[in-house]
């Protein structure tokens, strides 16, 4: 470190390297410029991860001692990069930012970013799971407005089957995914984890009704047994009319539009994820913005990710991206309000739940999804289901169990 | 002494680099296999429990482990006779007198070994696809119905086993024509004289003759198929319902995806003694062979 000039005092360099996924990996150098203009002092150095090796990258860049200052993070792995101490805490930061108000981001949200009551990254922006169908396809079926409750969404998943024959499908539900039936899951009243995570809960009559529901929408071949790398391009079929319902991430919009052809872009739509019993609750995905413990410009990374939070920014981000903002302030703009496919996202946003916050939940979440695979193939019933995966998922938690009884928090 | 002296330090550096690159590497595998090295632990070197032989019993006791090593068990038994049969028969046909444009063929045939495995796949999924792939429209000329070739647990591996023997038999024909060249042809002039016909002239000189290589070509085989992992990589993340997943993609999985470095080395390490017994058979039963 003293190899260059070590007895004079050389001018802090202000370097703040930051790490960004994918497209956002690209995009987010067009909004530097305005950056260098508030803080020309401050050097900004950007580095793109494809999202496929980002988690790997991480990881070994932690266990190297290589993590950035400023780093785009998928909120579901917060808490196990968390449980390895390498995120800062930002409570302070937030205390004192006018800029970041955490009163205007969606609650659901912002909860995912909150660790044993201690704040560990800032929505960036936001990924929920709803319903893209076919409008004219539903109004031949007999209905003239989306579903609002599971039973709703029943009769119409049936009278689309009954009107397309046994070659086509009323809904998509990939078996390789495991986010539609965690969305059902997540709808029910029980926690999916008891005991702060330290044992698994899929045996709650909640989580048994939706693994029930999901097997039911197979069973009468509503949706193929089918697992999404089997379908070679999803929105084709979607046109094709092959289902009427799929449940995917704001992403789709983009999608939808530049792939179906001009005279069906009046057929689609989205809607809010139908409930149990009338509006149901979605996933609480996305990615935040979080600054890593072992960074030596931790306000310089602040002020960049306030920078890159406020709504003026955000807007711009929307333009470039598609990514739907976390801010209720940014959704005013005229670009998101003259967004059709939007609305529905934003109406959901109100009702997203956080999945439980433990370092396993990938694996457990993976674990669930072989599961309900085996249930649909008819190798388990709804009740075998539940139980061996109850069965699984606390050995898995064993480790996270041991570490409580000693007293570490994970 | 001193040529003892000089052996030794030629050799140094390649013990060297082996002892640093090798060795030391697969002695710290063999503890760690014998911790349960995790994510905690790599927050924190107090997590790390050191539980001796609990990570191997544990997977002894894991159904997807068996199940695991039943696919890869599978997988070899039928993918290596097939690859093997598959290799000879090709370098039978490019190293025959009868052949027209033998160089064309033997480098159509070694193709598929060079080209990107991701990239094939991608065109094996297309061909093997229920509803617009070409072989389910060669099968309905036939009469069969669709085939769920990469989503039908009974289909997904038989369709990746033609895959991998598609991928790979190029390179054993090459090891074969090689040891088809070695035959002196005087053998086979005797046998005409002698009005031996084709098949007794394959019986009794070419197989006897390429024995050594068969062996070779066989061990090499078996172990490679044992160490399956890009193919259900690339073509179907170890699905449906878990009937691709290998010994080595449910080693990655618990080693990459869920960092238990510690059950993935006992797993890396029981791979090892499968395949050691399984040459050490071949090895046996090639010598009873020969003796008798």
């Amino acid at each position: 470190m003293c190899a260059v000039g070590c007895g004079s005092p050389a001018p802090q360099q202000r370097l703040v390297s930051v790490w960004a996924m994918g497209r956002e990996g690209e995009v987010i150098a067009q909004l530097l410029p305005q950056f260098r203009k508030l803080h020309p002092d401050i050097e900004v150095k950007i580095q793109q991860l494809p999202w496929t090796a980002a988690h790997q990258k991480l990881l070994t860049g932690f266990a190297g001692d290589a993590t950035p200052d400023l780093c785009q993070l998928g909120n579901t792995w917060i808490p196990e990069f968390v449980a390895l101490k390498a995120l800062a805490p930002l409570n302070q930061n937030l205390a004192r930012s006018v800029r970041v108000q955490a009163s205007d981001y969606f609650p659901g949200i912002w909860d995912t970013n909150i660790i044993g009551g201690t704040l560990y990254g800032v929505p960036w922006y936001i990924d929920t799971r709803l319903l893209f169908y076919r409008r004219d396809l539903l109004a031949e079926a007999g209905f003239a407005d989306p579903p609002r409750s599971w039973e709703e969404w029943s009769r119409m998943l049936a009278a689309i089957k009954a009107r397309v024959g046994p070659e086509r499908y009323s809904v998509l539900l990939p078996l390789d995914e495991f986010a539609p039936l965690l969305v059902l899951a997540i709808q029910q009243p029980e926690p999916l984890l008891r005991e702060d995570g330290r044992y698994g809960n899929f045996r709650s009559p909640g989580f048994r009704r939706a693994l029930a529901f999901y097997r039911e929408m197979f069973q009468r071949q509503w949706a193929p047994p089918i697992a999404g790398t089997q379908i070679s391009n999803v929105w084709d079929e979607l046109g094709r009319g092959y289902y009427s319902f799929y449940i995917s991430g704001p992403w789709n919009i983009g999608e939808f539009k530049r792939r179906l052809p001009p005279e069906q872009q009046g057929t689609w739509m989205t809607a809010p994820m139908p409930g149990p019993d009338g509006p149901g609750a979605s996933l609480a995905g996305g990615s935040s913005l979080v600054i890593f413990r072992r960074s030596r410009h931790k306000e310089d990374a602040w002020l960049l990710l306030e920078f890159l939070s406020s709504p003026e920014i955000q807007q711009r981000f929307y333009q470039l991206t598609g990514d739907l903002p976390p801010r209720r302030s940014t959704w005013g703009a005229p670009e998101l309000a003259s967004n059709v496919y939007a609305h529905a996202f934003r109406e959901q946003l109100e009702r997203v739940k956080p999945t439980p916050k433990v370092p396993e939940w990938e694996r457990i979440v993976t674990d669930m999804r072989l599961m309900a695979e085996r249930v649909v193939h008819g190798d388990l019933s709804v009740e075998e289901g539940a139980t061996d995966l109850d069965r699984d998922v606390d050995a898995i938690l064993q480790k996270r169990r041991w570490l409580l009884s000693r007293g570490v928090t994970p | 002494m001193k040529v003892g002296h000089a052996a030794w330090a030629f050799a140094t550096p390649a013990l060297l680099v082996i002892g640093v690159f090798f060795f030391v590497p697969v002695l710290a595998a063999l503890i760690v296999s014998l911790t349960d090295f995790d994510l905690y632990a790599l927050a924190d070197i107090r997590n790390l429990r050191f539980v001796g032989l609990d990570n191997y019993w544990h997977l002894l006791h894991t159904p997807d482990f068996w199940r695991a090593v039943a696919n890869t068990g599978y997988f070899v038994a039928v993918g290596v006779p097939l690859s093997l049969a598959a290799s000879l028969a090709s370098a039978l046909l490019v190293n025959s007198r009868l052949t027209y444009f033998t160089a064309f063929f033997r480098t159509v045939f070694f193709a598929p070994v060079v080209t990107t495995l991701v990239a094939v796949a991608v065109v094996w999924r297309y061909l093997l696809h229920t509803r617009y792939g070409l072989l389910n429209y060669a099968l309905a000329h036939i009469g069969i119905h669709p085939i769920n070739w990469l989503g039908d647990p009974h289909w997904a591996l038989p369709a990746i086993i033609v895959f991998a023997v598609w991928k790979n038999f190029g390179y054993n024909m090459v090891i074969f024509v090689a040891a088809l060249q070695s035959i002196p042809a005087d053998l086979y002039e005797a046998a005409r004289l002698d009005g031996a016909s084709l098949w007794q002239e394959f019986g009794r000189i070419t197989l006897p003759m390429l024995r050594p290589t068969l062996l070779l070509v066989s061990i090499l085989t078996v172990a490679g198929y044992f160490q399956l992992f890009a193919e259900p990589y690339v073509m179907t993340q170890g699905g449906p319902l878990q009937s691709t997943v290998s010994v080595l993609y449910f080693m990655y999985e618990e080693g990459f995806k869920w960092w238990n470095l510690g059950s993935a080395s006992a797993v890396a390490f029981l791979l090892f003694l499968m395949i050691l017994a399984v040459t050490a058979l071949q090895l046996r039963l090639t010598r009873d062979a020969e003796t008798s």
